[in-house]
């Protein structure tokens, strides 16, 4: 047996509440978002002036590769860009 | 009227509720070989848990808990192919999750100009030790119908009044004491069910 009542069940559900829902598809959308950022590092490394367009708009430019441009992904591909 | 021992089978405007099909170890092994499919189920399993962490456990307010919760993510995403065992995903999870919220709660520490040798607060044992648990009886809901996970998770987890509850699920809401009565029920059952495993307190008392 379990050994849980009615009432510690109800406190134990009530202590997994869902985290908010745009964490959550940020976290899942993850790979798509790692590969969007991988395409354009690689097509930034390769070509300076595509490198300058993406550092100068680098929200515009996520956009255009299907990535949505949130703030931690900004943050990451301005470092990637940046760091080489 | 409600039919005795109907739980109805409404799921209009269902919130998130998986059915964990996959076990732990098979999730990770999917993932690992770029399955985009298994990544969202994985984050969907796991996501309560280290919100549940992040914010019940060590108490971070939403703007340290969400980098958290992103980093956690952006670590198991990277380091998955570093982790020796698929089926030890989950006291990976909770492990990286809780040195995260230490890193974070000692950062606040330094910028507040606390005494740098001084430790973060961190949670009592008997409250990670009730997130465990509280994982536990959400993977045994996983075996109830799809209208009893619904019910609980909406009056526990997301507290949702009677009527929101009827309203969404095409229920009648004076019902809807009565469904959640009897859906404990079953959860109780379900983790009497053979071969489940016991909640690790109930058990061992280890906290992963």
């Amino acid at each position: 047996m379990s050994g849980y009542d009615h009432d510690q069940l109800a406190k134990l559900i009530g202590m997994f509440p869902p985290a908010p829902e745009a964490w959550v598809r940020a976290a899942q959308e993850l790979p798509e978002a790692r590969r969007g950022l991988d395409n354009l590092v690689a097509r930034a490394e390769a070509d300076a002036a595509f490198r300058a367009a993406v550092l100068a708009d680098l929200e515009q430019a996520l956009e255009a590769e299907g990535v949505e441009p949130q703030p931690r992904v900004v943050d990451e591909l301005r470092r990637l860009l940046t760091d080489r | 009227m409600e039919a005795p021992g109907d739980d109805g089978e409404a799921a209009a405007g269902r919130p998130e509720l998986s059915e964990h099909a996959a076990s732990d170890a098979e999730l990770v092994r999917r993932c690992r070989a770029g399955d985009d499919d298994a990544w969202r189920e994985l984050v969907d399993r796991f996501s309560r848990y280290v919100y549940a962490i992040a914010v019940q456990g060590f108490r971070l307010p939403q703007q340290d808990a969400e980098d958290v919760f992103q980093e956690v993510f952006t670590r198991v995403y990277e380091r998955l192919g570093s982790l020796r065992e698929d089926e030890a995903v989950r006291p990976w999870i909770a492990q990286l999750t809780r040195r995260l919220c230490i890193d974070r709660l000692r950062a606040g520490s330094r910028e507040s100009d606390a005494d740098l040798d001084a430790l973060p607060e961190v949670p009592a044992d008997d409250v990670l030790e009730s997130i465990e648990q509280a994982f536990d009886v959400h993977e045994a809901m996983t075996e109830l119908s799809e209208s009893c996970q619904q019910i609980l998770d909406r009056f526990f987890a997301r507290d949702e009044s009677y009527r929101t509850i009827g309203d969404q699920l095409g229920l009648p809401a004076g019902t809807i004491a009565s469904r959640i009565s009897r859906c404990l029920d079953k959860l109780r059952d379900a983790f009497d069910g053979e071969g489940r495993n016991l909640p690790p307190a109930a058990s061992s008392g280890q906290v992963t």
